[in-house]
């Protein structure tokens, strides 16, 4: 159990990590980078609940899951990223509204 | 005010200030610093609710890896990122807007739902006295959720073949090494043997 900080600081922190990755996609809504960063604030509120959750609930399998999740983020950033380079590399650009060449 | 409480608000409050600039920075390596800032005192709070190697493995792999190869793109993509963010103020409304009513409901659900006691006594992985973070998670990992662990194993397997296949560019004039022609060459087509009458060239 966290002995004094109790469960309802994590999840604050947490809802306000995530309502502010959520604002910063609508904010940069031209720049696919700080939308790839603001995909990794989320995931990282994510991951502050089911460890605060592992920990209140005396839990171990929060921790796990938590840790896949670390997994897929760190696959989906480098993907995201190669996907970005590759676009760059094409057109010269990487604003969001350029991604239309696939439009028939 | 203990001790943990004290560091709980200061990480808090630095990981959401930093939060804060990675969205509205300008330049876009400081978004990047200030999201290395952020999952720095991310860790701290991992450490704060027990997951040492949780925290550990945030510092080394995440920011470590995943933020440095973030730099590395940053920098290497010479993008003119004033022109990127013209018009961002027209967006400001709609996206705090609907951020806004997401904190609401997020908080109002935080604060006011209760942990039944029944579920508090059926956890899946119980803690075990004695036994350390990173001790129970290897237990557990490697035993419990082994094909979950293998998964993730393949994911980063694919994620790692599909980066490569994705920014491979074989630039022409450049010479490779083809092996499939030198496995295929033939004594033939190498050598030739001529007999040379003597005072005579060929």
């Amino acid at each position: 159990m966290i002995p004094d900080i109790g469960l309802g600081h994590f999840l604050t922190v947490a809802a306000i990590l995530f309502t502010l990755g959520v604002f910063g996609i609508f904010l940069n809504r031209k720049n696919v980078i700080i939308i790839l960063m603001s995909v990794e604030l989320i995931l990282l509120a994510v991951n502050i609940n089911f460890v605060a959750f592992s920990a209140h609930l005396q839990d171990m399998a929060g921790q796990v899951f938590a840790l896949m999740i670390l997994t897929v983020a760190a696959a989906e950033a480098a993907i995201g990223l190669a996907i970005l380079v590759v676009f760059y590399r094409n057109r010269g650009s990487i604003a969001v509204d350029d991604v239309n060449v696939m439009k028939g | 005010m203990t001790l943990q409480l004290a560091f709980f608000y200061l990480f808090a409050t630095v990981a959401i200030i930093s939060a804060v600039m990675v969205i509205s920075s300008r330049n876009p390596v400081h978004s990047v610093l200030f999201l290395i800032l952020a999952f720095v005192n991310g860790a701290g709070i991992f450490m704060l609710a027990g997951a040492e190697f949780l925290a550990l493995l945030l510092i080394v792999v995440y920011v470590g890896a995943v933020m440095v190869l973030f730099l590395f793109v940053v920098m290497m993509l010479d993008v003119d990122f004033a022109q990127l963010r013209q018009g961002i103020l027209q967006y400001a409304p709609v996206g705090a807007l609907i951020g806004g009513v997401l904190l609401i409901e997020l908080i109002l659900v935080a604060g006011s739902f209760v942990v039944t006691p029944e579920v508090a006594s059926s956890s899946a992985v119980p803690f075990v006295e004695g036994m350390s973070n990173t001790e129970a998670l290897g237990n557990m990992l490697y035993t419990r959720y082994v094909y979950l662990f293998e998964a993730a194993g393949l994911i980063l397997l694919v994620a790692m073949i599909g980066a490569i296949v994705l920014t491979l560019k074989h630039k022409p004039n450049v010479k490779r090494q083809d092996i499939n022609a030198q496995v295929a060459r033939k004594r033939e087509d190498a050598v030739e043997v001529v007999s040379v009458e003597s005072g005579k060239g060929i």
